[in-house]
């Protein structure tokens, strides 16, 4: 316990003398976020510099082995590292999906070369990554997917098209799901990973209710993957995609967030609050706001020593999602007529409105809650047929 | 300090499980002293073997005899307990009155102490003074007189205060009825003179007592803690009680839930096990989220008690109103689910939506801890 204490009073004076006071305010719009790669521009030194401190440490992945870029803490001192990130309200150095995705598949079913160039990228910022897995006739039904790659000796030729990939005009790098057997549905799939400026590959942003595009149509016209740019075996794809998915879901399911944001009523209360009945239901609201923390809390504690059901993931995305949702449309009803605003000075852009329409896709992407309490049903409370 | 449980609760977990299931089960306990109109409710000689295992001083210092654990592991007992649906007086007896008598004076504790560890007593609590959880106000009166106080008052719901050798009175010694300072906890012994009780059986077949204080004269040793210091120590024996309820009401839900989804997986209809059916998997899949988000909340809430934590209160009362919110649901889609049987007293489904309703009010329903939520958060 004692050296958990010195552990903790070392990050507190590393946090102290290395987080930038910028970086200790709320994220308050996608600007904010540091999401790194090739194309990434910072909003401001601060941002760059508590990037770069981190690196140095191994601070961005801070659980994964130093040989990989990370700083090789044990799962006490990863949540040492969180509840110190969280105390003075620090924001994550480096935000990416090569971190709460790939990286995990990475580690999994990576070579070690794979592990050492990929991860090492990742853990370093330099390069940022795009998922490409939904195709417009296979969204809950992943697994029909259609894209295929052609065999030509030392290289594939990929053909076809993804759709939901998010941010795939920002990103450098693609990982995705590629029909490598046509006869054979779930052992047919292979684990590519390809650079987005290789020639025939192109990205349509998609226009969505919030009026952003976070997410885009990705189109491969031709585009060739040298064979040793697969993950896992040939046509066990589906294998590193779905373990890729229970890190996926976790990264939407919110857990281990910060519980200062994750509670609503205060917020509420300090823009004028005088509905008895609203009061109530954010009081309601904020229960289970809590009670998921605490969810989220025991969650990656037990994933970390193994003691979680394996399907957990699909419960933590459920009910995070839907929690999320329902925050939402609660800060629009004590947001009120200012809440509408669309694209005023004084609404930051109508981020109220925007965020609240963007949370409705929370239970869509990455797996529908009704697919989630499909698994749930069939996986953990093992029911019949299901 | 993870949210699971270390090697020895989980140990203590084994065995309170298969004690509770051997010994504590519906059969033997619930139903043989419902159906027998046992004056108490629950048994004797259960109580005795709770003892036996050191389970009576679950929370009793060791200094004193008792095993000196913490709120996780009456948490893990409180959970089988709730499970079993077992009529036992160890949430009011060795929860909260040994929370109490923990504040207490040497002498107070050497009085009543030995006959908890060795099960020949029963203690009570006796707080609430009208049909809502209400512990801000306090009516209940008690006058310095001669050596001591005299008592003077109402207390309502004071489960298993029929059986009890001692009540653990909150009164107040001072001050305006919802003033916060000038409340005094006393150890009442039931026999006092003065004191009267109206046993009632409630929904779950628990005895519970309407108290009536009539100048009950107690001598100044009878004081739990400070005079006029109480709320402390009340508040001590509040969050005992809520966050030992919030652990029972996740055994119930558990225990409702396992029932619930055994009976899915054998019942045909339309010539498919209704388990089958989309409509029932996915509320079935729904209430085993709240069930997990409901669990972590309480031992999240247990854990920073323990610790001492300033947040502990907090948490307490999430724990509190998420267990009650999501173990009702448990027991109502658990007699739903049934059809029809689930509303005959020959299945055991139905004992869950009584049990579950009692603890729902037992030290606060959701409506009150979401309102203390809303309270603490500075709303």
């Amino acid at each position: 316990m004692s050296d958990l204490d010195g552990f903790r009073a070392e990050i507190r004076a590393w946090l102290e003398a290395n987080c930038p006071p910028e970086m200790r305010e709320p994220v308050r719009d996608e600007d904010d976020v540091c999401w790194g790669g090739r194309k990434f521009k910072f909003k401001n030194p601060a941002q760059k510099a508590w990037l770069d401190a981190c690196v140095a440490k191994g601070y961005t992945v801070p659980d994964w082995p130093k040989a990989y870029g990370g700083a090789g803490l044990d799962p006490a001192q990863a949540k040492v590292w969180r509840e110190e990130m969280n105390r003075i309200g620090a924001r994550p150095p480096l935000s990416s999906f090569g971190i709460w995705m790939l990286g995990p598949a990475l580690l999994k079913f990576g070579t070690e070369e794979q592990k050492v160039h990929y991860l090492g990228q990742v853990a370093r910022g330099e390069i940022r990554w795009c998922q490409g897995y939904s195709e417009p006739g296979s969204g809950s039904d992943l697994v029909s997917l259609q894209t295929f790659g052609e065999d030509k000796g030392n290289h594939w030729v990929v053909n076809g098209s993804k759709i939901w990939t998010s941010y795939a005009d920002k990103a450098d790098w693609i990982f995705c799901l590629v029909r490598t057997d046509k006869a054979n549905k779930y052992q047919g799939i292979s684990f590519l990973l390809f650079d987005m400026e290789s020639p025939g590959v192109s990205t349509k942003p998609i226009l969505l209710i919030s009026g952003n595009s976070p997410f885009c149509e990705t189109f491969f016209d031709n585009v060739e993957v040298p064979k040793h740019q697969i993950v896992g075996e040939l046509n066990r794809g589906w294998d590193v995609a779905k373990y890729l998915l229970g890190h996926e879901r976790e990264m939407i399911s919110g857990a281990g967030g910060n519980d200062r944001l994750n509670t609503i009523g205060a917020f509420a209360k300090r823009a004028g609050l005088e509905d008895p009945l609203l009061r109530a239901d954010l009081a309601m609201f904020d229960v289970d706001a809590l009670a998921f923390s605490a969810m989220g809390e025991k969650f990656l504690d037990e994933i970390k020593v193994g003691k979680a059901h394996p399907a957990q993931p699909n419960m933590m995305k459920y009910a995070g999602t839907e929690l999320n949702k329902r925050r939402h449309e609660l800060l629009m009803a004590a947001g009120g007529s200012a809440a509408l605003e669309w694209d005023s000075e004084g609404s930051n852009g109508g981020s109220k409105a925007r965020s609240w329409l963007r949370t409705k896709a929370n239970s869509i992407e990455g797996g529908t809650s009704e697919v989630m309490l499909n698994v749930i049903s069939k996986r953990i409370l093992d029911l019949p047929g299901a | 300090m993870p949210l699971y449980h270390t090697e020895d609760q989980a140990m203590l977990a084994d065995t309170a499980r298969g004690f509770l299931a051997d010994e504590g089960n519906i059969a033997k306990q619930l139903r043989h002293f419902r159906d027998i109109d046992c004056k108490d409710g629950f048994g004797h000689a259960l109580w005795k073997q709770f003892a036996e295992l050191g389970l009576t001083g679950i929370l009793v210092g060791e200094a004193d005899g008792g095993l000196g654990m913490g709120h996780v592991e009456a948490g893990i007992v409180l959970e089988e307990i709730g499970r079993n649906l077992t009529p036992s007086p160890f949430l009011t007896s060795s929860v909260m009155a040994a929370a109490a008598l923990g504040a207490g004076s040497a002498e107070l504790k050497g009085r009543y102490l030995p006959g908890l560890l060795t099960g020949d007593s029963v203690f009570a609590v006796a707080i609430d003074e009208g049909p809502k959880h209400r512990p801000e106000r306090i009516r209940t009166r008690a006058e310095r007189s001669g050596n001591g106080f005299k008592l003077s008052g109402n207390k309502a719901f004071v489960v298993q205060g029929g059986s009890a050798d001692m009540l653990v009175v909150a009164a107040r010694t001072a001050g305006a009825d919802d003033d916060n300072d000038g409340i005094t906890l006393f150890a009442v012994p039931r026999d006092s003179s003065g004191v009267s009780l109206d046993v009632v059986r409630l929904v779950d077949s628990a005895q519970a007592a309407h108290v009536t204080l009539d100048a009950v004269q107690l001598d100044a040793d009878a004081v739990i803690g400070e005079v006029d210091g109480g709320r402390e120590v009340l508040n001590r024996v509040l969050n005992a009680g809520r966050v030992g309820a919030a652990a029972e009401s996740v055994g119930v839900a558990m225990g409702s839930f396992e029932m619930t989804t055994t009976y899915l997986k054998q019942r045909k209809q339309f010539g498919k096990l209704i388990g089958e059916f989309q409509g029932l998997q996915h509320r079935a899949a729904h209430l085993y989220s709240e069930l997990e988000i409901a669990r972590a909340a309480v031992i999240k809430a247990q854990q920073l008690l323990d610790a001492g934590s300033e947040k502990a209160e907090l948490m307490v009362s999430v724990a509190k109103a998420k267990a009650g919110k999501a173990a009702g649901l448990a027991v109502k889609e658990g007699v739903q689910m049934h059809g029809g049987i689930g509303m005959t007293d020959e299945y055991d489904i139905g004992l869950y939506m009584k049990r579950d309703r009692a603890l729902a009010e037992f030290m606060g329903d959701a409506y009150y801890h979401a309102e203390r939520v809303a309270q603490l958060s500075g709303y």
